[in-house]
């Protein structure tokens, strides 16, 4: 059974990454999980400088998931390479570094001193950052500064530039579409969906920031149908995000055309999901005749007179 | 820390309002200390993130919390039986064992309501070397828990039980009557307590320490919910799952 993938150069051990913000930076759990048995470890998404975040409330449970503000709190790219990436060594898994700016600037500044490093792997890149000189704007929404984005960071990076797109625009396939133009190795999909909750006892938002981004299973659908978009618009990876806590989740995301698959929010529950999630894969395949999880890849089977844009819901 | 499945021993209630749940676990029996919490995965799907609980008590290989039903997760815990298994995660977070040294001799317990949940075992592990008094508040008398304590104290908000009032009152008063040689104080409970009786401990010149609440995704450091804000120093926030749940109220900024 073959189970690994390569983006660029790299080649992953297994499809099944977990994602950024859920894991911390790799070291947090090593007794709970073996973390050599995943195929990457997206970091926590790094700036030049270290954040705070939010003030709390940063959380609520919803239904079937959570709303998060964290506020993409880290401790900065200086701190991660002094302090987390020789810790890192010791695992056989690949480092997908994430990284957070608020300035096309400062996403070349973050990369540069991460490429410098040979125990990271590839990187992706967090557009749903506000664009400061934009007033704050996320850079993920602009389909020209998500281009320009890839653009300068493909200049300055050999290894897999993966860009993660936000869901929260109209046609995710335009953006998907503009960063394979300007190079990108892959597009991961979705980052988390812009939602709100209400403490009805205070007439307060449950979380201080108001509004912030809704993750696990039920954004599932929404994911679903963002990667099956984005797979019919562009022929570079796309890696599938949202919802996923089984191995059946997984599958589906396979199906529908996904290369890689990330676990998040299902990583808090069970920080093991991920080798869960591999096993479970493998087996299906292994049931199912394919002897390359490549071949479970784009397998959907559709009515092939309706398309996506003639269908009214 | 491990991931676990264990059997339920037994639910019980301890009042009309409060529940024990018992269940078996050789590894959190033999590793946990008291003020610590396990995180447990209450439904397969419903609710989707764990509950943590304080680990009440231990004994012999058994290891029990205790709840108020309150919402989701609390009201599926209550209809569990025994036979049936739990997911449980833990120990998890620091412990008050760590709090415990030679800079005092009287060890003041204050716990409001549910609070209550890390005193008897740590008292189980103090009542040696210290002298302790526990203040316990609560609603009304279904609200008190008092077994395994010592030296106990008594405020309900309607006079059900003990002394009418809040336990800071009770505390203020016991004070102003009673000499507690360099005493140290333990609190538990809801935040707006634990504020108001930190700064009376501070006036009278006394260390203390809280176990904090805050809405947790993960328990274990994964998600970064859970900051709660400090009173200088490096950082700006700490994480309570992780670096707590027990901070020196000095370095908190309530
Ligand atoms: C470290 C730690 C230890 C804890 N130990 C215990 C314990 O030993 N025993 C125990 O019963 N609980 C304990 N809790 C709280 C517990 O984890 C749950 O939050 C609580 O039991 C309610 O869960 P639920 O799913 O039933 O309620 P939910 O459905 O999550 O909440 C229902 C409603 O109750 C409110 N609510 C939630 N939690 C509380 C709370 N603690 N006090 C007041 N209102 C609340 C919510 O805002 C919501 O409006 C602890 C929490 C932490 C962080
Ligand atoms: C608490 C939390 C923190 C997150 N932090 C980041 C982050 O720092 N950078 C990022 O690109 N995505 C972040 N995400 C988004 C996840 O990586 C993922 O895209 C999203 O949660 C959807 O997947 P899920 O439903 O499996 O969680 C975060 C998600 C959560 C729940
Ligand atoms: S609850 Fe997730 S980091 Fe504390």
């Amino acid at each position: 059974m073959i189970e690994s993938f390569k983006i660029g150069d790299v080649e992953f051990k297994n499809r099944i990454l977990v994602a950024s913000g859920t894991f911390g930076y790799g070291d947090e759990v090593p007794d709970l999980v073996d973390i050599s048995k995943l195929g990457g470890v997206v970091t926590k998404s790094l700036s030049m400088k270290p954040r705070d975040g939010n003030p709390n409330p940063r959380i609520t449970e919803t239904a079937s998931g959570m709303l998060n503000s964290i506020g993409l709190a880290n401790i900065g790219v200086q701190k991660y390479i002094s302090d987390k990436l020789p810790v890192l060594k010791k695992y056989d898994t690949k480092i997908v570094a994430n990284i957070a700016a608020s300035s096309v600037d400062e996403y070349c500044k973050v990369l540069e001193l991460l490429d410098a490093q040979q125990r990271v792997h590839g990187f992706e890149i967090n557009v749903s950052c506000p664009n400061v000189k934009e007033g704050g704007l996320s850079f993920g929404t602009d389909v020209k500064l998500v281009s320009l984005i890839t653009k300068e960071l493909r200049q300055r990076t050999r290894k897999p530039l993966i860009i993660k797109l936000t869901p929260n625009v109209t046609h995710i396939s335009e953006f998907a579409r503009a960063c394979e133009a300007e190079g990108a190795d892959a597009v991961s999909l979705i980052n988390t969906v812009i939602g709100m909750a209400v403490n009805i006892h205070k007439r307060t938002p449950k979380i201080a920031t108001t509004t912030g981004g809704l993750s696990g299973p039920a954004i599932k659908p929404i994911a679903l149908a963002k990667v099956y978009e984005t797979v019919n618009a562009v022929k570079i990876p796309v890696i599938g995000i949202g919802g996923i806590v089984s191995w059946e989740d997984a599958v589906e995301f396979f199906i529908v055309g996904a290369s890689m698959v990330q676990i998040g929010t299902a990583n808090f529950i069970n920080p093991a999901t991920g080798i869960t999630v591999a096993e479970g894969v493998k087996k299906y395949c292994e049931n199912n005749g394919f002897d390359d999880v490549g071949r479970l890849v784009r397998t959907l089977q559709t009515n092939k007179t309706i398309s996506i844009v003639d269908s009214w819901l | 820390m491990k991931q676990e499945i264990v059997p339920i021993h037994s639910l019980e209630f301890l009042s009309k309002e409060i529940l024990e749940l018992t269940f078996i676990s050789e590894y959190l029996a033999s590793t946990a200390k008291p003020g610590q919490f396990i995180n447990i995965r209450v439904g397969d799907n419903f609710p989707l993130l764990r509950r943590p609980f304080s680990i009440f008590n231990v004994d012999e290989n058994r290891v029990s919390i205790v709840f108020n039903v309150i919402g989701t997760g609390t009201k599926v815990l209550a209809r569990k039986q025994k036979g049936e298994t739990i997911d449980v995660l833990g120990p998890c977070g620091n412990d008050f064992l760590s709090f415990v040294d030679d800079s005092f001799d009287t060890a003041v317990f204050v716990a409001g309501g549910i609070g209550v949940a890390p005193f008897r075992f740590l008292t189980k592990k103090l009542y040696n070397n210290k002298q302790i008094v526990t203040f316990l508040g609560g609603r009304h008398k279904e609200q008190i828990i008092a077994s395994g304590l010592q030296n106990i104290k008594i405020a309900t908000d309607d006079g059900s039980q003990g002394f009418k009032g809040t336990v800071l009152d009770l505390i203020k008063d016991d004070f102003s009557k009673n000499m507690y040689k360099r005493p140290r104080f333990f609190l538990c409970g809801p935040t707006r307590m634990m504020k108001a009786v930190s700064e009376f401990a501070t006036g009278i010149g006394a260390d203390c320490c809280a176990s904090m609440e805050c809405d947790m995704a993960c328990g274990i450091g994964l998600c970064q919910g859970c900051n709660i804000e400090m009173n200088g120093g490096d950082k700006k926030y700490r994480l309570v799952c992780k670096e707590g749940t027990i901070f020196e109220t000095k370095n908190l900024k309530f």
